[in-house]
């Protein structure tokens, strides 16, 4: 796989099947419904469990907001990642060009899909500084390699947007 | 006698209301003015005074207590380590909503990431409240914190 800023996109080529199909999951494995503990992390009380009146006011106002704006950037994600459904041999390289216009939705998006795979697989921080751990052998391994391969994405797109 | 033409006295009245509005703030604030400000603005308050017809009751200011203000202490807008998020993602964040320069927000994300928490703004609630949207929005761990 390689990464690099041309003009205005950012474009991932050589991308491998293996490495297309996890970028497809974004949208998906950004959706936090039907797991408590991401929902629980996705939309978090503003406060340490004080207020209830305010809290309540925040799940009735800000969460509907804060679901929008979050569902707006995955379905842009989404729209981006259309590009991979080509007729292209299924077991060929690939190539996504991302608008850098929409980094800042790529962002919320592998953001969110990070943070509801480590809230469903309950990830300890140790496992998540441990990028040299041994290759994939388990389903908790892909998705320990999936949160740090979308960490890697964010990286590089902070880093492109912070240099334009 | 002393009547004054009614144009002066339209004239002279919306200052007179401007003025009183003024002072009412004055009187809510919780910082006293600079003495620039508050020496024109009593100064001018005395001009009206003796300029104004003698029909014109006098200013009633509004002294209003500090009760409210004082049980709307300030808040912490508190963020918390959140060890998925990256930390170039979180000094962005910082920097976008805050407006912080980069070693600043960096330094708040250091401590985060040291030790835990950072309050990265102190504040009445309202603002607050807006921070704490904006970091959600952001997907980051933020709470508020009413300052005991």
């Amino acid at each position: 796989m390689e990464i690099r800023r041309r003009r205005n996109q950012i474009e991932i080529s050589e991308l491998d099947p293996f490495l297309a199909e996890l970028l497809r999951q974004i949208p998906a494995c950004a959706n936090p419904e039907g797991a408590p503990a991401a929902e629980e992390r996705i939309f978090s009380l503003p406060t340490n469990g004080g207020e209830p009146e305010l809290c309540a006011e925040w799940k009735m106002y800000v969460e509907p907001e804060l679901r929008r704006l979050f569902q707006t950037a995955t379905q842009t994600v989404g729209a981006d990642l259309e590009q991979l459904n080509g007729n292209e041999k299924s077991l060929g390289n690939r190539t996504l060009r991302i608008p850098t216009k929409h980094a800042d939705a790529w962002l919320s998006a592998l953001n969110q899909a990070r943070l509801v795979i480590a809230a469903k697989n309950n990830f300890t921080e140790l496992e998540l500084s441990d990028h040299l751990r041994s290759p994939i052998g388990s389903r908790r391994d892909l998705s320990l390699f999936q949160v740090n391969f979308y960490g890697f994405l964010q990286e590089f797109i902070l880093r492109e947007m912070e240099s334009s | 006698m002393r009547h004054q033409p009614v144009a002066l006295w339209i004239w002279i009245f919306p200052r007179f209301e401007v003025r009183a509005a003024y002072v009412s703030i004055f009187y809510m604030s919780v910082e006293p003015l600079a003495a620039e400000v508050a020496v024109p603005l009593i100064l001018g308050i005395v001009r009206l005074k003796s300029v104004a017809p003698s029909t014109v009751d006098a200013p009633t200011v509004e002294k209003e207590t500090r009760a409210e203000d004082a049980l709307d202490l300030p808040w912490h807008v508190v963020v918390h380590n959140d060890p998925v998020n990256l930390m170039s993602y979180v000094t962005m964040v910082f920097q976008r909503v805050f407006g912080y320069p980069r070693d600043k927000a960096e330094r708040h994300m250091l401590e985060v990431h040291q030790k835990g928490r950072s309050i990265l703004w102190s504040g009445m609630r309202e603002p607050a409240e807006l921070y704490v949207q904006q970091l959600h929005g952001y997907l980051l761990l933020a709470t508020l914190e009413k300052i005991c």
